[in-house]
C-alpha cells in the first residue's frame, strides 16, 4: 500500500515511488515538487520566503526557497536520485488578500514562485509545469511514479498538471 | 558582532511573545465587548487561550489544514505598523451573519451580502481590539479598511505565518470561544512590525 507523506510549512520531504508527498492547503507559500524519472524518487519543499538571505533569522533552510531547494536536492541525490535527470513543477504563491501592507510582504507570494524558478535554473533543473498565482489556497499531491501533480482547492475542480 | 545580534534577537522574540500574549488578552475582552453591542445580545467570553505553536503544527491545532475557514485581514498603521487577523470558523461566520441581519443562515457559499456582514463584524471585533491596544499603550493604531478571504485554513494562515517567519519559526494565536447560543471559535493573531514592537514594550514601561 502507497504511503503519502505530508509536508508541513516550513518543511521538506523525501519519498520513493509508489509512496507520494502532501502538502495542505498552500497559500503564498510555494511548494517545489522534484522527481528523479528514473529512480521514481520525489522530494517536496513547502517554502515561505523566497530569499534566506534577506533574513537575519535563517536557521530554518527549509523555510526559504533557495536554500529549501537545495536541501531538497542533496537529499534527493543522498537516496540515489541522479540531479542530471531531476524535473520540477511547481504550484502555490497566491495573493491572498488585496494588500499585504509591509514591503516585505508586498508580492510575497509571487515572489516565492520567482524565488523557486530562480533556483531551479542555478540548479539545472527543467520547470515542467506550474500552477501559481491568484487569490486561493492550494492543496497539493505528487507522485513520482508518474510526475502528475494532484492539485485541489476550495470550490474549484480537481486539475492534475 | 554577528553572535551579539543573534542573542539579543532571541531575546526580543521571547519578550515580543510574553507582550502580545497580555496584549491579546485584554483586546479580545473588548472585541466579545463590541460583539455584543453589535448583536444586541449577551455575549461571553471564555478565558483566551494563547498559544505559540510551530508552523508544521498550527494548521492541525486550529482543527485541521484544509478546514474552511474566513480570515478578515487589515493593516494597522499611526505609531504601531503592522498587521491584524481575525480568523473564524465557516460555521461561526454563519451564525453570526444570522444573528446580525436577523435571518436564518443560508446553506453553501456566502452571499455577497453575507460577505460584506462579515467585513463589518471583523472591523468591529478587530477595531475593538485595536482600541484596547491604543489605550493600554497611549499609541495611536489605525486600522485599514478589511479584506476577507473564504478559503482552507492553511492558506489564510500562509499570510500571518510568513510575517512570523520574518523573525521566527513560530505563530502566536490568541484564540476567542464566544459563547451565547452556540460556541463560536475565532482566532486573533496580532503582528505588529518588529520596529512597532520596541515601542510597544516602551509604552508598556518596559525595555529591550
Amino acid at each position: 500500500m502507497a504511503n503519502i507523506v505530508k509536508v508541513g510549512m516550513a518543511d521538506l520531504n523525501v519519498c520513493k515511488s509508489p509512496d507520494g508527498l502532501t502538502t495542505l492547503g498552500l497559500g503564498s507559500c510555494v511548494g517545489i515538487c522534484i522527481r528523479d524519472p528514473v529512480t521514481k524518487i520525489g522530494g517536496m519543499a513547502h517554502a515561505m520566503l523566497p530569499d534566506s538571505k534577506q533574513i537575519a533569522n535563517n536557521t530554518n533552510r527549509a523555510k526559504f526557497a533557495d536554500t529549501g531547494i537545495e536541501d531538497l536536492v542533496k537529499k534527493m541525490i543522498a537516496m540515489g536520485g541522479k540531479k542530471t535527470r531531476f524535473e520540477a513543477k511547481i504550484a502555490g504563491g497566491a495573493q491572498m488578500f488585496a494588500f499585504q501592507n509591509k514591503s516585505d510582504m508586498v508580492r510575497v507570494g509571487e515572489r516565492n514562485v520567482e524565488a523557486s524558478k530562480k533556483k531551479l535554473k542555478e540548479l539545472g533543473i527543467p520547470l515542467k509545469a506550474e500552477d501559481t498565482g491568484l487569490n486561493y489556497g492550494r492543496t497539493i499531491i505528487f507522485y513520482p511514479e508518474t510526475g502528475a501533480l494532484v492539485i485541489r482547492s476550495a470550490g474549484k475542480p480537481e486539475k492534475t498538471i | 558582532m554577528a553572535e551579539n545580534e543573534s542573542v539579543s534577537f532571541e531575546k526580543v522574540t521571547k519578550e515580543y511573545y510574553d507582550v502580545l500574549k497580555e496584549l491579546g488578552n485584554i483586546g479580545a475582552g473588548n472585541a466579545t465587548t463590541a460583539l455584543a453591542q453589535m448583536l444586541q445580545c449577551k455575549v461571553d467570553m471564555k478565558v483566551p487561550q494563547v498559544r505559540l505553536l510551530d508552523f508544521k503544527d498550527v494548521g492541525e491545532a486550529m482543527g485541521g489544514e484544509e478546514q474552511i475557514v474566513i480570515g478578515i485581514y487589515l493593516a494597522v498603521e499611526g505609531d504601531i505598523t503592522g498587521s491584524i487577523m481575525f480568523v473564524l470558523e465557516r460555521n461561526a461566520g454563519k451564525a453570526l451573519v444570522s444573528k446580525l441581519m436577523g435571518m436564518p443562515a443560508t446553506e453553501g457559499d456566502f452571499t455577497e451580502m453575507e460577505i460584506s456582514a462579515l467585513k463589518e463584524i471583523g472591523n468591529i471585533i478587530t477595531g475593538a481590539y485595536l482600541n484596547s491596544l491604543a489605550q493600554l499603550t497611549n499609541l495611536k493604531m489605525l486600522p485599514s479598511i478589511p479584506d476577507l478571504n473564504v478559503d482552507m485554513l492553511n492558506a489564510i494562515l500562509s499570510v500571518p505565518a510568513i510575517e512570523f517567519g520574518i523573525m521566527g519559526d513560530q505563530i502566536l494565536l490568541i484564540q476567542t470561544v464566544f459563547t451565547d447560543d452556540v460556541d463560536l471559535n475565532g482566532y486573533f493573531i496580532l503582528m505588529p512590525d518588529l520596529e512597532s514592537y520596541a515601542k510597544m514594550l516602551g509604552a508598556l514601561g518596559l525595555t529591550i
